[in-house]
């Protein structure tokens, strides 16, 4: 399972950003989601949202090990390990991680599908295809 | 706090540069829900009544209100208010975008400008860093030039709102623009920040919003995306916008044309929201929170200007800068759409003034030489262009427009007062009210002027008959009530009027999020107070009986629709009395349109009865008593 993105439907209403905040901390914060649209107005006029695409870059760079894969292929901060130094931040290509003060750890997408099922003009799907190698292993462990 | 509201309301004295933190007043936005209720009691409270709109007793407020920013159907809304430069009155109006949902996430439900500031600046707020900045570098530059050179110096992660020209020169119908193309357009807000020196409010903020109950919210309105993608409007909105009733106004007699002359416009094919997508469109665009997208951006390509970019035209701008002027190409309507936004006009009243100054020109009331050699000719660009810089830098006779059609039809004379499109000063929206006397009677009481969103029946004369007025107000006194809540709550109205959600449903959300258990009716009688507050206001400001406001130019009663489906038609002279009495009547005040002790006592608005009698304009009582419930309930069909 991925999130697939048809960026030029994006209208930026920004209902991905509040479910995300929503669902993660029960609070209304899009400075708390694990996605970001970019809007570039007035020229050229367009949205185009980024998300992770669990590329597992920010595991990769994390000197804590705080960064895990779970059994569906999404990378996970342990909150607990995660001692908010930035460094997955500063490797993430898609600049979705994030900080907020509130906050002693990152933010990061988990892969909980939700902004894909607030989004009235399918920016964001929830997209199904088969299952890598290592994902299957991962599962049948 | 877990209402919705940020907690902290600041009062910025532009004259001293003093700014003071407040709790938010929690008890003031549970009597007046926020929005237009918070600003109408303000401004009643501390406005004196003598006090001149441009003058430093006005304030200026920006009101978040309850439910901005709240994750529910486009919690998008912003309201602003002060007394109107252009009719003298209470005076507020709102934008959708993303800026009031920013100053909530910054820590601010409410901010209130006082005095007036000696050199321009612009208020900086980041979370706790509130600071007003000099705005020379930013002052004498069109609103859309403004927010974007903003958005450079301090970050593309701020929301922004800015005046033009118009505004900063004194024209009366300037606006307030913001995100590239949202606008509160009506009452000369614009005008009021311009007099303040107020160039733009620029903020950003990472806090959050809590609520009372934020897990039934979510639940509720994860039911309301699923029900409302599957509504039959959801596909025409979310293409077309508000454009896709062009066509359907002008097949149904309401289409202004020519300075409202008619009905029907017969080149409506070449500037309809099917041309609007074809040549026009860059992206659809949504406000905070909303999943309709009613937002067109769009390019306007007229041959011998630059390419420019704007938000529109939606159905109002359209009807008021195309059809109304006689425009013949939907480029040419974008481009005066976007010069109105950049030089910081309301359109709506910007294209009745337009439309009013063409019809004295073709009627020879003013000639090339008032207008610098140049034509004002229905259909002409050129001429248009010509004519709103006279406006905007009120040169020679575009002074007498920048008062709006009203104060030029005073300077003009000629009779031409009778075909200025306004009431109380101000013009009326993109709805020509002669066969559909409802939406007349909306534009001849509503409290801003001759502005449709208080109460719009063009639906509602269809299905109750177009000939005749009987029963009429008192729909119209319920819409008055229903329709304005919204502004009140900061949410945009056009999921309860074109999706049907039901007024229960978004009290149901508001409880969700304020804890506050009202009811639907709860809230029309806040409304109702609201109303007779804001006419109480007008009457203490303006110092007549409330009837001699109320009446629509004459045009709109002398002369019948002379063309198209509606030919023929219109209201008399005895319909617009009658339409009157019965309103009055409907909402519990005198013949002559004063409101009556009883109604006021009823809504707890003892004190402005008793203004109203200090000056000798509270109602004589009503024999027989007032109506005990003011309105009659009613859901007007979508388009």
């Amino acid at each position: 399972m991925r999130i697939k993105v048809n960026r030029d439907n994006c209208t930026g209403c920004r209902l991905c950003l509040q479910i995300c905040a929503i669902e993660h901390f029960s609070e209304i914060n899009p400075k708390k989601a694990a996605l970001r649209i970019e809007a570039k107005f007035p020229d050229p006029g367009k949205f185009r949202p980024f998300i992770c695409t669990q590329c597992g870059k920010c595991a990769e760079v994390c000197p804590e090990d705080a960064i895990y894969q779970n059994e569906v292929g999404g990378y996970i901060v342990d909150k607990e390990k995660c001692t908010n130094c930035g460094d997955c931040i500063v490797a993430c290509p898609m600049d979705v991680i994030c900080q907020h003060p509130d906050l002693g750890y990152v933010i990061k997408c988990d892969f909980c599908m939700e902004c894909t099922k607030v989004c009235n003009t399918n920016a964001l799907v929830e997209w199904e295809r088969k299952p890598t190698a290592k994902e299957t292993e991962a599962r049948n462990e | 706090m877990n209402n919705g509201l940020a907690g902290t309301t600041l009062r910025v004295n532009l004259t001293t540069g003093e700014i003071k933190r407040f709790p938010t007043d929690e008890k003031l936005f549970r009597r007046w829900h926020g929005g237009r209720g918070v600003i109408a009691k303000l401004l009643y409270d501390e406005v004196p009544r003598n006090a001149d709109p441009f003058g430093p007793e006005n304030i200026f407020i920006v009101n978040v209100g309850i439910m901005s920013g709240c994750y529910i159907p486009s919690g998008s809304k912003t309201e602003f208010g002060s007394i109107s430069p252009l009719t003298n009155g209470h005076g507020d109006s709102n934008m959708g975008g993303h800026l009031g949902p920013m100053l909530k996430f910054a820590g601010y439900d409410m901010l209130i400008f006082t005095g007036i500031s000696p050199k321009p600046v612009f208020l900086y707020i980041d979370n706790d860093t509130v600071e007003l900045r000099d705005a020379a570098k930013y002052w004498g530059i069109g609103s859309l030039d403004c927010e974007e050179q903003l958005k450079k110096d301090l970050g593309e992660d701020f929301e922004i709102a800015t005046i033009g020209p118009a505004g900063e020169n004194g024209v009366l119908f300037s606006c307030i623009t913001h995100d590239f193309g949202r606008q509160a357009g009506r009452t000369g807000q614009g005008t009021v920040m311009g007099s303040k020196k107020l160039k733009a409010i620029a903020v950003r903020g990472n806090r959050s919003i809590l609520v009372h109950d934020l897990e039934a919210l979510k639940k509720q309105v994860a039911e309301i995306i699923q029900r409302t993608k599957k509504h039959p409007n959801m596909e025409p909105w979310q293409k077309y916008g508000t454009s896709f009733f062009i066509r359907w106004s002008n097949d149904n007699a309401v289409l202004p044309a020519y300075n409202f002359k008619t009905t029907y416009y017969e080149d409506v094919g070449k500037i309809d929201g099917d041309q609007l997508i074809e040549h026009c469109l860059i992206t659809h665009k949504a406000c905070f929170g909303c999943w309709m997208n009613c937002g067109k951006y769009t390019k306007a390509v007229v041959e011998g200007r630059p390419v420019v970019h704007l938000e529109g035209p939606e159905y109002e701008t359209a009807a008021t800068c195309g059809s109304n002027l006689g425009m013949k190409d939907i480029n040419h309507v974008a481009y005066i759409n976007w010069m109105m936004d950049n030089l910081g006009m309301d359109s709506m009243s910007g294209g009745g003034v337009t439309a009013f100054a063409m019809e004295c020109f073709e009627k020879g009331f003013i000639t090339k030489e008032d207008l610098e050699g140049y034509t004002l000719k229905w259909g002409s660009l050129d001429d248009v262009e010509h004519f709103l810089d006279m406006v905007v830098h009120k040169r020679g006779i575009g002074e007498w427009f920048a008062g709006g059609s009203k104060r030029a039809a005073e300077k003009i004379g000629k009779g031409s007062e009778k075909f200025a499109m306004q009431v109380k000063g101000q013009e009326m929206s993109g709805y020509d009210g002669r066969w559909a006397p409802g939406m007349l009677l909306s534009y001849m009481t509503a409290d801003i002027g001759a502005h449709h969103n208080r109460s719009w029946t063009i639906t509602v004369d269809m299905a109750e008959g177009r000939e005749s007025v009987e029963g009429r107000a008192k729909i119209v006194v319920y819409l008055q009530h229903i329709r304005p809540l919204f502004d009140t709550w900061c949410i945009c109205r056009l999921f309860w009027g074109e999706l049907d959600i039901s007024p229960e449903e978004i009290v149901e959300s508001l409880n969700h999020i304020t804890g506050w258990g009202i009811t639907v009716d709860e809230a029309l009688r806040t409304s109702e107070m609201i109303w007779n507050l804001t006419r109480c206001h007008y009457l203490e400001r303006n110092r007549d009986i409330g009837r001699v406001f109320d009446y629509p130019p004459a045009r709109s009663w002398e002369e019948k629709i002379p063309s198209g489906p509606g030919k023929g038609k219109g209201v008399t002279k005895e319909q617009v009395e009658k339409m009157l009495d019965e309103y009055y009547e409907a909402r519990g005040w005198d013949e002559n349109g004063n409101p009556t002790r009883e109604v006021l006592v009823d809504l707890e608005l003892d004190f402005a009865a008793d203004n109203l009698e200090k000056i000798g304009f509270l109602g004589k009582p009503i024999p027989g008593g007032v109506p005990p419930i003011r309105g009659e309930k009613y859901k007007p069909k979508a388009f």
